[in-house]
C-alpha cells in the first residue's frame, strides 16, 4: 500500500473562537465557552485525543461494520465502544442496525468528554458534520436551528436545550445527508442524552418515515454506491419525487409512531421529522422543540 | 462481504487509515475524494494565480468544479499553479502533486508545485518600532510558552525570531504545539499576542501596525537622532538656538552636530550626559523604554548636564523632540542658565508635522523561513541534490504560494518569503508539529529534464487548469480558487 497519508489538521477557525479538527471523513467543529485559560485547556485536550481517532476507528472496522447483537465481541478502542454501546440499546428492534449507524455522534461525545474533563467551562459542543454532542453548565441555555434540508439549509424547527434537560447530542439523519438512508425523510432531528444515542436514533426514525415500493423513489443497493458500507446490499435512497400529501402524512406517521416508543423507552428526548414541507415534533418536555408548521405533539 | 466482488473500476483510496473502497463517479467517507473514471480525484481547490489586467487584489473567484471555460478571456499562460491546496507527498518517494508546464514569456517552463511539510521552520517578524520591546536575545512567549526571542534589532525595528526546530521538537509537548499554532497564525496573516521576558506585550501582524503594550504603533521614525538632525538643521536654522533629537541609539545635537557646524550654526554651551560617539551623536543618553525615542524618559531634561556658562546665555531656546515627533517639548533658559519648559511656538510646529509626514507607517512584517533540504526535493527530481544545486545556480526559481523566496546562500535550499505576498491561508499544520507550507519550484523544460526530473508525470498548464495531473495519481484537483496575485511580486508572474 503507497505511503501517502494525510495528517490530521487541527486549526483554529478565523473567527479565533472555534476549533476545527479534520482527518479524513472527520470534520469537527468545536467551540468551548467559559474562562479563556479554561476554553484553551480544552481546545489542548480535544487536540491531544485527535489524532489517534480515526486511525483506532480504522483498526477496528471489522466489528464495527457487523450487525449488533449482544453476542458481539467487544470492541477495545473508546469510540467504538460508544458506538457499539449506543447501537445495543436499538438492538432489540427489527430493523437492521451497526456501530456504524452512530460514528459521527460517538466521536463527537469522545471529543467532548475528552475536552470537558476536569476543565470548567460554561458550555462546549462538538458538531461532526452535523451530529452534535453538547455540554451546558449549570444555568445554561442554547437555541438549535433545525435544518429540513442540507442542501438548501432551509430552516424548519427551532429547539431550546437548557442544562436541565439532561440533553447531551443532537443529531440529524435524512436521505439528503453525508450518510446513506433507506428512509425518504428529508431531516429527521433527535436530541437524546448523548450525540451517539441521537445519531443512531435519527438514523432509525429516517428509514423508518419510509414508502416501500414507491415509484419516485429511487433506490441503489448501498455497495453499489459504497463498496464497503456495512449497508450491504440494502436499497439505499437516492432521490425522492414529488409525493402526494397523504403520502408525506402516511410516512411521517409511521416515523412519528416508531419515535413514540422510543421516547416512551427515555431512549431519546425529542424528535423532529420533516418531509416535503411537512413535519412532527415529539417532545418529553414542553418547549424543547418548537415547530412552526405543525402543532408540537407531546408524547 | 462486498469487498470481494469488487469490481475493477472501483478503487481504493489510501488517503487515510480508512481506506475506503470507492465506487466509479462516488466519492469517499469523506466526501473529499472521489474516484472518476477509475482516478482518485481530490476534491480541494487549488489556488491558481490569475495575472488579471487590473492590480486590485479583491478578484477572488471560487470555481469548484474546474471543468468548462468557456467565456475565460484569460489566457493560460496568464496562470501560475501554486501549491496552496496542491497536498503533499511526504515523504516524497512519489513525485510532487504538481508538475505544471507552461510557457512564460516564450520559454517552456516547468513548475513543480507540493505543500511542503516543513519541521524547520519559524517566522522573522520585523517591528517598525524604536520603542524598546525586550531585551535581545529574551524569550518571546504565547500562552507562557517559549516560542522564540528578541534578537538584533535594525533600522528602526526590533526584530523577532521565533519558531525554529527548537521550539517545535526541542521543548515540552506543549511548547511544540502553542509555537506551531503561533507560527501557522502569523503566517496566514492573523494578529497573534506576545509577551517579552523583561519587556512589552505586543500584538503582532503581518502586514499591520504593531500593538505595543496597548498602544498602537503608528509610525516609524524618520531617522534616528542624528539623521533627523541632519535633515532638518537647514529648516530649523533662524527659528530655535538648539534643537535635540532624543533617541534610544544616536541622540542628535544641532549646534555640535556636522550638519549644523556646516550651515553656521552657533554653539549654545548645550552639555548631553550619554557617550559621545562623533560631535553631536550621542549614544546611551538614556536606558531603552517605550518613552520618548526608544528610551525610558518621560522627562527629556534629565540627559542634560549644566549649561557651560561661558557660551549659553539667558533666553536661548531649546526644542527637543524624538524620531517620530510623537514626542516634543519646547524650553528657554532661565537666568541661572536652566531650561523651562514653555509652550512650543507656532513657528516651531510645522517642523514637528514635518518629522511626523515624513515617518513611514508602522508595520509589522512576517517572513516565513523553511528549509526545505529533506526529502521534499524528491517530488521535483530523481536525483535531489540536482534540486538543490540548480536553485543555487539560480536556474530554479522559488516561489511559495506564488510570492518570491529569497534563497539562502550556502547549503540546502533555505528560503524566506514574505507570507503577506502570499494568497490567504495558504499555510497548514500538521500535528507532528510542523507547518505545511505551499512551496513552487519553476525552471525551463530543459533543465528540468537536465537535472533528472520527472518527466513522465508532466503535464501542461492547460490540463492543470481543467484538474488534470500525472500518473501521482492521488492529488488530482478538482476544485480550484483563482487569486490576483499582488501586484508588486516581481515573479512569477510578472513581465520584466
Amino acid at each position: 500500500m503507497s505511503g501517502f497519508a494525510e495528517q490530521p489538521i487541527m486549526q483554529m477557525l478565523p473567527d479565533g473562537r472555534r476549533l476545527h479538527l479534520r482527518n479524513g471523513p472527520i470534520d469537527l467543529i468545536i467551540e468551548a465557552v467559559g474562562a479563556a485559560r479554561e476554553v484553551e485547556a480544552a481546545y489542548d485536550q480535544a487536540c491531544a485525543v485527535f489524532p489517534g481517532i480515526l486511525g483506532g476507528l480504522a483498526g477496528e472496522l471489522p466489528i464495527l461494520r457487523a450487525p449488533v447483537s449482544a453476542a458481539m465481541p467487544a470492541a477495545s478502542g473508546p469510540v467504538a465502544l460508544r458506538m457499539q454501546q449506543a447501537a445495543l440499546r436499538h438492538a432489540g428492534d427489527r430493523a437492521f442496525l451497526t456501530p456504524m449507524i452512530c460514528v459521527a455522534g460517538a466521536v463527537a461525545d469522545h471529543l467532548l468528554a475528552a475536552m470537558c474533563a476536569g476543565r470548567d467551562l460554561r458550555r462546549a459542543s462538538v458538531n461532526n458534520g452535523g451530529d452534535i454532542a453538547l455540554y451546558l453548565a449549570e444555568g445554561e441555555c442554547v437555541e438549535i436551528g433545525i435544518c429540513a434540508n442540507p442542501q438548501t439549509g432551509e430552516m424548519a424547527g427551532r429547539a431550546r436545550v437548557a442544562c436541565a434537560d439532561q440533553i447531551g447530542g443532537i443529531a440529524t439523519s435524512g436521505w439528503r445527508g453525508r450518510s446513506h438512508s433507506l428512509g425518504i425523510a428529508d431531516a429527521v432531528t433527535v436530541l437524546a442524552r448523548t450525540a451517539a444515542e441521537a445519531d443512531a436514533a435519527a438514523t432509525l426514525i429516517a428509514n423508518a418515515i419510509d414508502l416501500p415500493g414507491h415509484p419516485a423513489v429511487a433506490r441503489t443497493p448501498a455497495q453499489e454506491l459504497s463498496p464497503d458500507s456495512d449497508l450491504g446490499p440494502r436499497p439505499v435512497t437516492r432521490h425522492v419525487g414529488f409525493l402526494t400529501e397523504t403520502e408525506i402524512k402516511m410516512a411521517l406517521h409511521t416515523g412519528q409512531d416508531y419515535s413514540k416508543a422510543l421516547i416512551a423507552d427515555h431512549r431519546i428526548a425529542a424528535v423532529y421529522g420533516y418531509l416535503q414541507g411537512h413535519a412532527f415534533a415529539l417532545n418529553t418536555k414542553p418547549a424543547v422543540v418548537a415547530d412552526p408548521l405543525e402543532k408540537t405533539v407531546y408524547a | 462481504m462486498a469487498k470481494d466482488r469488487a469490481r475493477p473500476e472501483k478503487i481504493r483510496c489510501d488517503a487515510c487509515p480508512v481506506m475506503c473502497y470507492i465506487a466509479d463517479g462516488r466519492s469517499g467517507a469523506c466526501d473529499r475524494y472521489a474516484n472518476e473514471g477509475g482516478q482518485l480525484v481530490r476534491l480541494d481547490p487549488l489556488t491558481v494565480l490569475e495575472r488579471s489586467k487590473g492590480s486590485g487584489g479583491e478578484a477572488v473567484a471560487f470555481l469548484d468544479q474546474g471543468t468548462d471555460w468557456d467565456g475565460d478571456v484569460i489566457a493560460a499562460s496568464n496562470r501560475f499553479v501554486t501549491a496552496v491546496g496542491a497536498g503533499t507527498t511526504y515523504p516524497d518517494y512519489k513525485p510532487a502533486p504538481f508538475i505544471v508546464a507552461s510557457e512564460m514569456d516564450g520559454v517552456d517552463v516547468i513548475t513543480v508545485v507540493t505543500e511542503g511539510i516543513f519541521s524547520y521552520c519559524g517566522v522573522k517578524v520585523k517591528i517598525d518600532t524604536d520603542r524598546h520591546l525586550g531585551p535581545e536575545q529574551s524569550a518571546v512567549r504565547v500562552d507562557g510558552e517559549a516560542v522564540g526571542h528578541v534578537t538584533t534589532g535594525e533600522y528602526g525595528s526590533q526584530m523577532l525570531s521565533l519558531g525554529g526546530v527548537h521550539h517545535l521538537t526541542g521543548g515540552s509537548k506543549k511548547e511544540g504545539r502553542v509555537t506551531c499554532a503561533a507560527l501557522l497564525a502569523l503566517c496566514n496573516g492573523e494578529a497573534v499576542d506576545l509577551t517579552i521576558d523583561d519587556g512589552s506585550d505586543i500584538t503582532v501582524q503581518a502586514d499591520a501596525a504593531p500593538i505595543i503594550n496597548g498602544t498602537l504603533e503608528e509610525r516609524m521614525r524618520v531617522g534616528c537622532g542624528s539623521a533627523t538632525v541632519g535633515m532638518f538643521a537647514s529648516q530649523w536654522k533662524g527659528l530655535v538656538d538648539e534643537v535635540v533629537v532624543v533617541d534610544d541609539h544616536i541622540t542628535g545635537v544641532m549646534s555640535e552636530h556636522q550638519a549644523g557646524k556646516v550651515i553656521g550654526w552657533p554653539a549654545t554651551g548645550i552639555r548631553i550626559k550619554g557617550r559621545r560617539s562623533t560631535p553631536g551623536r550621542y549614544f546611551q543618553v538614556a536606558g531603552p523604554g517605550t518613552g520618548w525615542g526608544g528610551t525610558n524618559l518621560s522627562d527629556p531634561l534629565t540627559i542634560l548636564g549644566a549649561y557651560n556658562a561661558k557660551v549659553a546665555w539667558a533666553g536661548q531656546s531649546l526644542l527637543m523632540v524624538s524620531t517620530t515627533g510623537e514626542h516634543f517639548a519646547y524650553y528657554e533658559l532661565n537666568d541661572d542658565l536652566v531650561p523651562v519648559q514653555k509652550d512650543i511656538p507656532e513657528r516651531l510646529k510645522p517642523s514637528i508635522t514635518r518629522i511626523h509626514e515624513n515617518c513611514e507607517p508602522a508595520l509589522s512584517s512576517v517572513l516565513f523561513m523553511g528549509g526545505a533540504g529533506g526529502s521534499l526535493r524528491a517530488g521535483v527530481t530523481e536525483n535531489p541534490v540536482q534540486l538543490t544545486r540548480s536553485v543555487q545556480r539560480a536556474l530554479t526559481r522559488v516561489t511559495c504560494g506564488g510570492a518570491p523566496a529569497y534563497r539562502w546562500p550556502g547549503g540546502g535550499i533555505t528560503v524566506m518569503a514574505d507570507v503577506a505576498r502570499m494568497p490567504e491561508n495558504s499555510f497548514g499544520y500538521v500535528p507532528t508539529p510542523a507547518l505545511v507550507a505551499p512551496i513552487e519550484f519553476t525552471l525551463t523544460r530543459a533543465d528540468y529534464e537536465l537535472l533528472g526530473g520527472h518527466m513522465d508525470h508532466v503535464v501542461s498548464l492547460e490540463e492543470a487548469l481543467r484538474g488534470i495531473t500525472g500518473p501521482q495519481n492521488d492529488h488530482i484537483l478538482k476544485g480550484r480558487r483563482d487569486v490576483v496575485p499582488m501586484s508588486d511580486n516581481p515573479w512569477p508572474m510578472s513581465k520584466t
